[in-house]
């Protein structure tokens, strides 16, 4: 008997169930298909502007930095300035990701990579493709356009975030995966992030910057 | 199991930990810190105690069909290119990774934090095959330099000072400035995340465990704050995913539950900062990402536990609250557990997997205060199950001769109340009459366990059974 066929019994045995019982395999089926949601905390259930308020004040009470921007076109100024003011280098790497590819980077002095970093990059900049407002949790997956190394090897990671993609609560980003991928298929990676990299792993003391970036920078977009 | 269980020796290793100055230090830091944030996470949120109901009912829902979903999972894991591997215990799983790793001729593989790892003794294996295990959460990394095993199931190096960690790194990184600063815990963690960063990009494997997997999908799910975790498995050409049958979860929705009471439940963060969900290897026009994708779903006694009256332990999803909550693993840490799950539900889950035989003094470990229960966000009632184990323990007769005979002696008079009545009053008396002086024992005959810790209070006038009698006549 295979390894597997011996576990299956084995669990069916304690159990005291069939394999082919119509009603188990039935609620099994339900209950992926309706995808049922549960308890939805009532925080980040408010209108829009609440909302990208509530996500702002989580993300920064978790150590992140937040800065809001009119337009798309005022990201790459807003992230010059960043780097200026924390005195780093003017580079970050990009992914492909068309709106972030799109914005008048040649208007400013930073020096643009794209692709997967290698692990000497100390800027980044990736796209969110939500942010939750719940807890300040930005959402990113894998692909050409925002590659997941981009998320954990540079010192500094910001992220252009649009205000329309702040949603509620993790529920909403399964949905509006599904609208992308298919219900029941994701990206390879998808990447929730909340602050920047930290420990406490030394007698209990928050330590941030472990082994992912030190310092996370979100650029909300209004419009 | 590989990791050589200590838990018999259980009495022993206390005495130990209690005498032992480094632990009580480090314990300190236990004692506060856990309890507060856990407490003010909760508040915040005014649906913890419905989300703690839910989590509980999804996971129980599980249990009643984890063949099915375990089958579930199979299928969509493997239709995203994923291998899945099922292992009936330690020693198929720690082959099935030593086979993967041989296959792709690995010299060295980082590890993300994984109990199931701990459990199989995962590193042992590796390394006597020549292949070398880095440990790459700080806590473990830590441990690994030390030679130990976890002492928490999330803070593994809980027992460990900051000057330890110091001396331990000084020890280990000799080819670094030995006039280095390192008085800081932040310079200690910039010289682990320095250290670490080289062995991330070189490793041929990497291998997490997994905090949930999920059906609906065939996604492998890891919570951790440091990000070693991701960059173990994003970096190295192949991710294997090492993880215990009980993992599973319905649905996308069901996961996004239970994630809202885990780190609340844990280090009262409101999420961990990064709870990554991995599907299957590097898909067309992913420019990073593992070229393969393995799970290794591990049994060892989990399957045994269905239907019976453990099987709520399976419900547990590792946060350490009931250990953060209690005041024995307070005062022992979690070593002198003798194995790799300490605390409450160390306690409880040891037994079930190694035998109450080799664990049977663990369930003893317990004031049964409640405290571990009541913050359990998936509501395992654990002090009941530990009373379980002790009634085991003791119809096996493995409890010792002295316990046996003090149980059956109290027998003796518990069946016969007019007896108990008249013994209890005797003795009542004549403690009074004894301690009269100094109103305490320093020394009591058949209580020297009780003494040579503590005074034993001298009895003041009667029984409560006589006070009580008095009372209600009085009425």
């Amino acid at each position: 008997m295979t390894a597997r066929a011996d576990i299956l019994a084995n669990i069916r045995r304690s159990l005291g169930v069939a394999a082919s019982e119509r009603m188990r395999v039935q609620a099994v089926e339900d209950r992926i298909e309706r995808s049922p949601r549960g308890v939805i905390p009532a925080r980040g259930q408010v209108d829009p502007v609440a909302r990208r308020d509530l996500f702002k004040a989580q993300a920064e009470g978790v150590q992140a930095t937040v800065e809001v921007v009119a337009n798309a076109k005022d990201v790459p100024e807003a992230v010059a300035r960043y780097l200026r003011e924390r005195n780093l280098p003017a580079t970050a790497r990009i992914g492909a990701d068309p709106v972030l590819v799109a914005m008048p980077w040649e208007d400013t002095a930073i020096e643009v990579a794209h692709g997967k970093s290698e692990g000497r990059d100390l800027n980044a900049v990736s796209r969110a493709v939500a942010g939750v407002a719940e807890t300040g949790t930005l959402v990113l997956h894998s692909g050409g356009d925002n590659p997941t190394t981009l998320n954990f090897l540079p010192d500094n990671h910001i992220v252009v975030l649009k205000a329309g993609e702040i949603v509620g609560d993790y529920e909403s980003v399964w949905s509006k995966l599904r609208m992308t991928f298919g219900k029941g298929e994701l990206p390879r990676t998808v990447n929730f992030i909340t602050g920047p990299s930290r420990s406490a792993d030394i007698e209990q003391k928050l330590q941030l910057g472990a082994h992912g970036p030190r310092n996370l920078h979100i650029v909300i977009v209004e419009k | 199991m590989s990791v050589h269980p200590t838990s018999n020796q259980f009495k022993g290793n206390v005495h130990q930990a209690l005498g032992n100055a480094k632990l009580q230090q480090a314990m300190g830091f236990v004692r506060t810190g856990f309890i507060d944030k856990r407490k003010a996470a909760a508040d915040r949120l005014p649906e913890f105690e419905a989300l703690r109901d839910n989590a509980r009912e999804i996971k129980d829902h599980v249990l009643a069909h984890l063949d099915l979903y375990l089958e579930r999972y199979e299928k969509k894991a493997t239709e995203a290119g994923g291998q899945v591997h099922y292992a009936r215990d330690a020693a198929e799983a720690r082959n099935l990774i030593l086979d993967i790793c041989r296959r792709v001729e690995a010299k060295t593989v980082t590890k993300g934090k994984s109990m199931i790892a701990e459990e199989i003794g995962l590193n042992a294996h590796l390394e006597a095959a020549g292949i070398e295990p880095i440990e790459t959460d700080l806590g473990e990394y830590i441990i690994q330099l030390r030679g130990e095993i976890p002492s928490h199931i999330i803070a593994p190096a809980v027992h460990v000072t900051q000057d330890q960690v110091e001396s331990d790194f000084r020890r280990v990184h000799t080819h670094l400035d030995p006039a280095r600063d390192l008085s800081e815990p932040s310079s200690l963690l910039a010289e682990a995340r320095g250290v670490l960063r080289e062995r991330f990009l070189k490793a041929d494997v990497g291998i997490t465990g997994a905090n949930f997997l999920i059906a609906e999908t065939g996604t492998s799910i890891i919570v951790t704050n440091e990000g070693n975790g991701d960059l173990t498995q994003i970096l190295p050409r192949v991710h294997i995913v090492l993880a215990s049958i009980e993992k599973i979860v319905p649905t996308l929705e069901d996961v996004s539950q239970i994630l809202r009471v885990l780190a609340r439940s844990a280090t009262g963060q409101e999420m961990s900062v990064y709870t990554t969900f991995s599907t299957g290897p590097r898909r067309k026009g992913d420019p990073d990402g593992p070229e393969e994708y393995h799970v290794v779903l591990l049994d060892n006694g989990r399957s045994a536990m269905l239907g019976g009256e453990f099987e709520e332990m399976l419900r547990c999803i590792r946060c350490g609250a009931c250990m953060n909550h209690c005041p024995v693993y307070h005062a022992v840490g979690g070593h002198a557990y003798g194995w790799v799950y300490p605390g409450p539900m160390g306690a409880v889950l040891t037994p079930s997997l190694i035998g109450v035989d080799k664990a049977g003094h663990l369930p003893n470990a317990s004031t049964f205060c409640g405290r571990c229960e009541s913050v359990c966000p998936m509501r395992i009632p654990l002090p009941k199950m530990m009373r379980s184990w002790r009634e085991r323990e003791f119809e096996r007769n493995l409890a010792p001769a002295t316990v046996r005979s003090g149980l059956g002696l109290w027998a003796f008079f518990a069946r016969r109340p007019r007896l108990y009545g008249l013994a209890t009053n005797l003795a009542m008396k004549a403690l009074t009459w004894a301690g009269r002086k100094k109103g305490r024992f320093t020394w009591l005959p058949l209580a020297g366990g009780w003494t040579q810790y503590r005074d034993f209070a001298a009895p003041q006038g009667e029984t409560f059974q006589a006070k009580w009698k008095r009372e209600r006549g009085s009425k």
